[in-house]
């Protein structure tokens, strides 16, 4: 303990104080936001209330957990501030968002403490990876605080058909007063409506569902695979004939034959496409799993008498983690052009909702005018499809470089 | 000998019994509609005795495994039934349709799999200079990309900019051979760009893995130049995984098509999937599915049973 001690006063000298001030300026300022923000006392208010504690006990308890350095405590410290004075100079539209402000503030620490954290890891790391978790980060970001970020509003028509990039807003009844000078930095689209504020809500839409589908695929297809891999014999054979069958046929194929029969709505897309990719991540867990059951410590525990979830959860799962990590990132890639081929293709979310794959194809016709406005939405699923593929990369070859 | 045999005839066999076994997906999944495809299509607003006639005439009245075995001999001898849509005979909607998918594959094919080879046996020839690096960071960016992405682009400077290729492509059976292949260059670019990463990164791994053996390091010793080396003996030993992936990407070059079909307006099979779909036209839908499947299927077979006759062990066993 002494000695821990000793090389971190080394540094510079750690204070509690900056990580106890901190945290209760971004609790006072969470609350103000949850108890001024909303006019009329609700039930969400109180669930609000009710998260701000949570969340600054366990920032605080977690901060004050790590290993630390009186560098990164200023560093969590100074972006936590950053983001609080931002919020405060647009006091407006932070507070009629409580619970965006409230997501926003835990990503931007969260974030920000993780980099702290794992700094000694980080520093190496290629500048590829870099690139790849700032985009991540800044989607992330851009997701959570769509309604505060956008200029307009998701379906709002704020001007004429295809207005070009840096317009100014036309109908005036449709802008704020005070952004007579408004504009429009991307044009509008075939209806009108702002096109950057409509990629802001589409990261929402299209990053929030892909994200989802994909916990879910992962949530079955890791469980069976583990439960396969676990027990063995007919379970095993079961799962894996159905698995066969399932991957025999095309997934973009098989996922147009079941939404042709059961409808395009948001339920049957995740489900769909959850349960399509679920079996690749059964093939993987199965096949990590099968590795790890003929281990010795894995027998060991069997003969000490533990059960089937004990060896799963403590023999199974942490040594097959960094291959399921990798494998979610490339999976949620997957999914999140999955989905935005389906909606291209205008099977996938119905409009009006904002979604980058349904942007691209309703604005298509400006391509052949040399207008590269239909590029920007799919130019935005590239980026982001690249930076994880890029953090996914590098992850890989560092735990295997620390395996061998 | 016998053993190959053996072992290809297992695995056609398995074939066979997975393409049934996803045909009675296909058959079935139309079953699950609440009520059935006649209430579907006709809504609620349809009198019982309009329902009733729909019924009569798609033979919904008769048992499924009766429908089911009709459909799957109709299937294979070519009469597809009818289209819900415009009543028109789906062998002929079809047929015309898979002739110009294959056409366009053929012709993505014909230029991937050269590119991706040499660019392949390069990036291993020299690996971690500076030129693999960049490779292995342009591929992970192209595949990570969507197709439609890729498409837009290449019509934004192709087409638009430059005015080298049409950016339709609309073909019509009467277009000659080279018409057909202007009109239908951008989308195999398209596509080109989209499978060439795959296969070239697959190419260099299954080389690499081999440069570790004994008698790549006797070859090296012997003094011969590594392109040499590479090509004379590493080459012939990785062809197993080399002609396997390539095989597998034939096969998504066949069933990927369906978004850079959309994006060209090419007239082919996906095309006509997507259209069925958003008319909820079930049988079109049905018959393209298992059209997919089975050519999904064969390729993937085909590439099981080369991958057995390029494996040396097996072709000449002690």
């Amino acid at each position: 303990m002494a000695d821990t001690d000793m090389s971190v006063a080394t540094d510079t000298q750690v204070s509690p104080l900056v990580c106890r001030a901190a945290t209760a300026v971004v609790y006072a300022f969470l609350l103000a936001v949850f108890l001024l923000g909303v006019g009329e006392f609700s039930p969400w208010v109180i669930l609000g209330i009710a998260a701000v504690h949570a969340y600054a006990f366990i920032a605080y308890k977690y901060w004050s957990g790590l290993e630390r350095t009186g560098t990164g405590d200023l560093v969590v410290a100074a972006v936590s501030a950053v983001f609080v004075i931002a919020a405060l100079i647009n006091w407006g539209s932070f507070s009629a968002y409580a619970w965006e402000t409230f997501f926003g503030m835990a990503v931007v620490q969260g974030g920000i403490l993780c980099v702290v954290q794992y700094w000694k890891t980080l520093r190496q790391a290629p500048p590829s990876a870099w690139f790849g978790l700032i985009v991540v980060m800044v989607y992330a970001l851009l997701a959570i605080l769509a309604p505060i970020v956008a200029p307009f509003g998701e379906t709002s028509i704020v001007g004429s058909q295809y207005e070009l990039w840096g317009a100014a807003c036309t109908k005036v009844e449709l802008c704020p007063p005070e952004a007579g000078a408004k504009q429009m930095i991307l044009g509008t689209d075939h209806l009108g409506r702002d096109m950057l504020s409509r990629l802001i809500y589409g990261a929402r839409n299209t990053i929030g569902l892909a994200f989802l589908t994909t916990i879910l695929a992962f949530s079955l297809g890791g469980v069976m695979g583990l439960l396969a891999a676990s027990l063995g014999g007919w379970v095993d054979n079961l799962t894996s004939r159905v698995v066969d069958i399932l991957m025999a046929i095309p997934s973009l194929v098989f996922s147009l034959l079941i939404l042709t029969v059961v409808g395009t709505s948001y339920v049957s897309i995740v489900l769909v496409i959850a349960v399509l990719d679920s079996t690749r991540v059964y093939r993987l867990a199965r096949a990590v799993a099968m590795n790890i059951v003929v281990m010795d410590y894995v027998e060991v525990a069997k003969l000490r008498g533990e059960g089937l979830w004990y060896i799963i959860r403590h023999e199974l799962l942490p040594n097959a983690m960094p291959p399921l990590v990798a494998e979610f990132g490339l999976r949620f890639c997957f999914v999140f052009l999955f989905i935005s081929a389906l909606s291209f293709l205008g099977l996938g979310l119905q409009p009006p909702t904002a979604d980058w794959g349904s942007m691209v194809k309703e604005n298509a016709t400006l391509i052949t005018f040399e207008d590269v406005t239909p590029l920007v939405p799919a130019g935005a699923i590239a980026l982001l499809t690249v930076g994880v593929n890029f953090v996914v990369d590098w992850f890989l070859h560092k735990t295997s470089g620390l395996k061998s | 000998m016998d053993k190959i045999l053996k072992m290809m005839s297992q695995r056609i066999g398995l074939g066979l019994i997975t393409l049934l076994l996803v045909s009675m997906i296909i058959a079935g999944i139309v079953e699950l509609l609440p009520g059935d495809m006649c209430q579907e299509i006709l809504g609620q607003a349809a009198t019982e005795e309009t329902v009733a006639n729909c019924r009569t005439e798609n033979g919904l009245d008769r048992p499924f495994y009766v429908r089911y075995g009709e459909w799957l001999v109709g299937m294979v001898t070519g009469d597809m039934g009818k289209s819900l849509a415009n009543k028109r005979e789906i062998a002929e909607l079809v047929g015309v349709r898979l002739g110009n998918t294959l056409f366009l594959a053929a012709y993505a094919a014909a230029i991937s799999v050269p590119i991706a080879l040499t660019l392949g046996i390069l990036a291993a020839l020299y690996r971690n200079s500076f030129y693999d690096r960049s490779v292995n960071v342009f591929t992970l960016s192209t595949i990570s990309t969507p197709e439609f992405f890729v498409a837009y682009i290449l019509i934004l400077f192709l087409s638009v900019k430059a005015g080298i290729f049409p950016s339709i492509s609309n073909i019509a059976p009467d277009h000659g051979f080279l018409d057909r292949l202007e009109r239908s260059t951008l989308p195999a670019f398209t596509l080109t760009l989209v499978v060439v990463a795959h296969m070239m990164r697959m190419t260099r791994a299954a080389i690499i893995n081999l440069l570790a053996s004994p008698y790549i390091e006797m070859a090296r010793l012997k003094g011969l130049k590594p392109g040499r080396i590479i090509v004379k003996h590493a080459l012939p030993n990785a062809l197993a995984p080399i002609i396997n992936v390539v095989v597998l990407n034939l096969a998504y070059l066949i069933v990927g098509v369906v978004i850079v079909e959309v994006v060209f307006v090419y007239p082919g099979l996906g095309q006509l999937l997507v259209d069925s779909v958003s008319k909820r036209d079930f049988p079109v839908v049905q018959a393209s599915s298992l059209l997919f499947a089975f050519t999904f299927i064969a390729l993937n077979l085909l590439a099981d049973i080369l991958s057995i006759l390029s494996n040396p062990r097996l072709l000449h066993p002690r």
